[in-house]
């Protein structure tokens, strides 16, 4: 098992705020709006150093993606923040009609997805997200694991012409991805090869992946690790050459199992090559308040979950 | 171009309406007749945008719209009227119009980009949208130091909707002022009349209220009084509040037993029927 250590823990957001920060200086059409959410998306490096391309709209999430779609058709790249569940439910037709059908290089970049939110409870916990924004044609979805990835995921999409929903998280988590990546939209990150077991992870779940994969190491388990933090396009290639070579999975994810990147991971087995698959990821309910961690452990989002999840889907082998 | 001119273009515009819902049994004739003296008049003379030919002899769309005057169909159904002025404007052809709503067409049902119809912007039809969509691009352009102006048309039933009232209340608070939005103040909607469906009740003090320079055409569909308005609303814009306009129309105008009611928001005329609208309606320009 490659290993992996981490000298820092940091929230993913503040890897999406310093890139803004950095957009500020090296695209001046990036255009920031937010929906009165400005400290939690850590964008007011930002607003100080280019506070003419801030727009502040209240809350009024429908208006802000409106808006990001008319400001894109004057050729700025905007990108509207807010929380992933008021980014996506919350304005689902906005983004379709306005944004995905109308083709506008519009950046929804959303923080707080998931269980670790945390204490807000369940109203704010969004876990049918990536579903939703996966079922939506000309979107292209993406959840990075740590700072620096997310970070780079900012800066790439920036880059990319066309919708993108860049989904990030609140709680400080381990930075062990490095922070000179390249970050490439649609392309699978190999965390670590092995043969018996393939572990396919995105977002806060990485980390949660490769813990396991150390503990499985020493049950005599080699697992190929996977990150998929683009999960649409997703890297059909890189799933099906692990998954052919290590003829089960887990997919890991902190979303719903109905529609997130497990059930885009079995669509690609189906139709290709038949194996095995266990789920990790909340079973259609809604999350609760609480602590991220204890949150995480609750609904079977953890490393010990994870590793329960590669012994039975082995036995299925 | 004189006022005779623009009423000529008019009436080609509204027999090309009727043809369109006639020729696939669909669409919503009753708006699109409404609005016919306000786009024509914006897109054949109060509008500056851009005549310079390219492909095909057609008008050379460019996505951006920079440096022209900008318009949003908000109120997308009313794509008929919208499709017929951008290709009696030069955008595409006026043949194409035959196309309306059947498959493969780029002439979809609401108006869209999807299929690359040079003149639209954003897709429209879902309700509530298009004003948001037009703050952004008034937005850009001012970013840009670009000083012309951003029209949007919406209706009056879709004010019912709530993205609409948060746009209302994001344009003065942002001094949007190179926004003239207009509410095309029929009083119909699919369901009856707007005011037994969902009362809008006064939209002149609502949008006072929230910071707009409220202004009114008594008559849109009298040619001189959408020109006088028009130029008026311009007049109002670049002085730290977005500009709108109240303008009553009859759905239907131009087709008499069209006029004054619901009935006619969604329904296409059997052949007769379009016999009877199209003697009405002098053919100015030639048929598609």
């Amino acid at each position: 098992m490659k290993k992996y250590t981490f000298t820092e823990k940091k929230d993913t957001r503040s890897g999406f705020g310093d890139a803004m920060t950095e957009l500020g200086e090296s695209h001046p059409n990036v255009v920031a709006l937010c929906a009165d959410l400005v400290g939690s998306l850590k964008i007011a490096p930002f607003i100080k150093n280019h506070p003419e391309r801030f727009i502040q709209t209240g809350i009024a999430e429908a208006n802000m993606i409106g808006i990001a779609s008319g400001l894109a058709i004057g050729g700025k790249i905007p990108y509207a923040t807010t929380f992933a569940n008021f980014g996506s439910g919350r304005v689902y037709d906005q983004i379709r009609q306005s944004v995905a059908y109308s083709d506008k290089n519009v950046k929804i970049a959303v923080s707080h997805a998931g269980l670790t939110l945390g204490e807000d409870g369940a109203t704010h916990q969004i876990l049918e997200d990536l579903a939703m924004m996966r079922a939506m044609p000309n979107m292209t979805v993406i959840n990075p694991c740590d700072y620096n990835q997310t970070k780079a995921a900012t800066i790439a999409i920036a880059d990319h012409e066309g919708p993108v929903y860049l989904r990030f998280g609140r709680p400080v988590v381990p930075v062990f991805t490095p922070a000179d990546q390249k970050f490439e939209i649609g392309k699978a990150w190999m965390v670590n090869e092995g043969k018996d077991v393939s572990i396919i992870a995105t977002g806060h779940l990485v980390w949660e992946a490769i813990k396991a994969g150390e503990i499985l190491e020493e049950k005599g388990i080699d697992a190929e690790i996977i990150n998929i933090h683009t999960i649409k396009p997703l890297d059909t290639a890189a799933i099906l050459k692990s998954v052919k070579k290590t003829k089960c999975v887990v997919t890991c994810e902190e979303h719903q199992a109905n529609g997130g990147l497990g059930d885009a991971v079995a669509q690609t087995l189906s139709q290709n090559f038949l194996a095995p698959q266990e789920y990790i990821a909340v079973k259609d309910s809604f999350g609760e308040s609480g602590v991220p961690e204890d949150l995480m452990a609750k609904y079977g989002l953890t490393a010990e979950h994870i590793v329960e999840a590669v012994l039975k889907v082995i036995s299925r082998k | 171009m004189q006022t005779k001119e623009l009423q000529d273009i008019a009436s080609q515009v509204r027999r090309d309406i009727v043809r369109m819902v006639h020729g696939c049994k669909s669409g919503h004739p009753g708006g699109s007749l409404g609005c016919t003296d306000l786009l024509v008049a914006l897109y054949f003379q109060q509008m500056k945008v851009s005549n310079r030919k390219g492909k095909g002899g057609y008008i050379s769309f460019k996505m951006n719209g920079a440096d022209e005057d900008l318009f949003f169909l908000s109120n997308g159904h009313i794509s008929p009227v919208f499709y017929s002025v951008l290709a009696r404007k030069g955008y595409f052809g006026v043949e194409e119009l035959a196309t309306f709503r059947k498959i493969n067409s780029r002439l979809q049902g609401h108006p869209t980009t999807h299929e690359h119809l040079p003149g639209i912007r954003v897709a429209s039809g879902s309700l509530g949208q298009g004003l948001s969509v037009a703050i952004g691009a008034a937005l850009a352009k001012k970013l840009d130091g670009d000083d012309k102006l951003v029209y949007c048309l919406m209706g009056d039933g879709e004010q019912q909707e709530g993205q609409i009232w948060e746009a209302a209340q994001f344009a003065p608070h942002h001094k949007v002022d190179n926004l003239i939005a207009v509410i095309d103040l029929n009083g119909q909607q699919i369901d009856g009349a707007t005011k037994d469906v969902m009362s809008n009740r006064d939209l002149k003090a609502k949008y006072k209220a929230f910071g707009w320079n409220v202004m009114e055409i008594a008559n849109g569909n009298d040619m001189d009084a959408v020109i006088a308005g028009l130029r008026k609303a311009k007049r109002l814009t670049g002085k730290g509040q977005p500009v709108m306009i109240l303008m009553k129309t009859e759905m239907g105008a131009g087709v008499d037993f069209m006029m004054g009611s619901h009935k006619w928001h969604g329904v296409a005329p059997n052949d007769e029927q379009l016999a009877a609208a199209l003697a009405q309606l002098p053919e100015t320009l030639g048929d598609y």
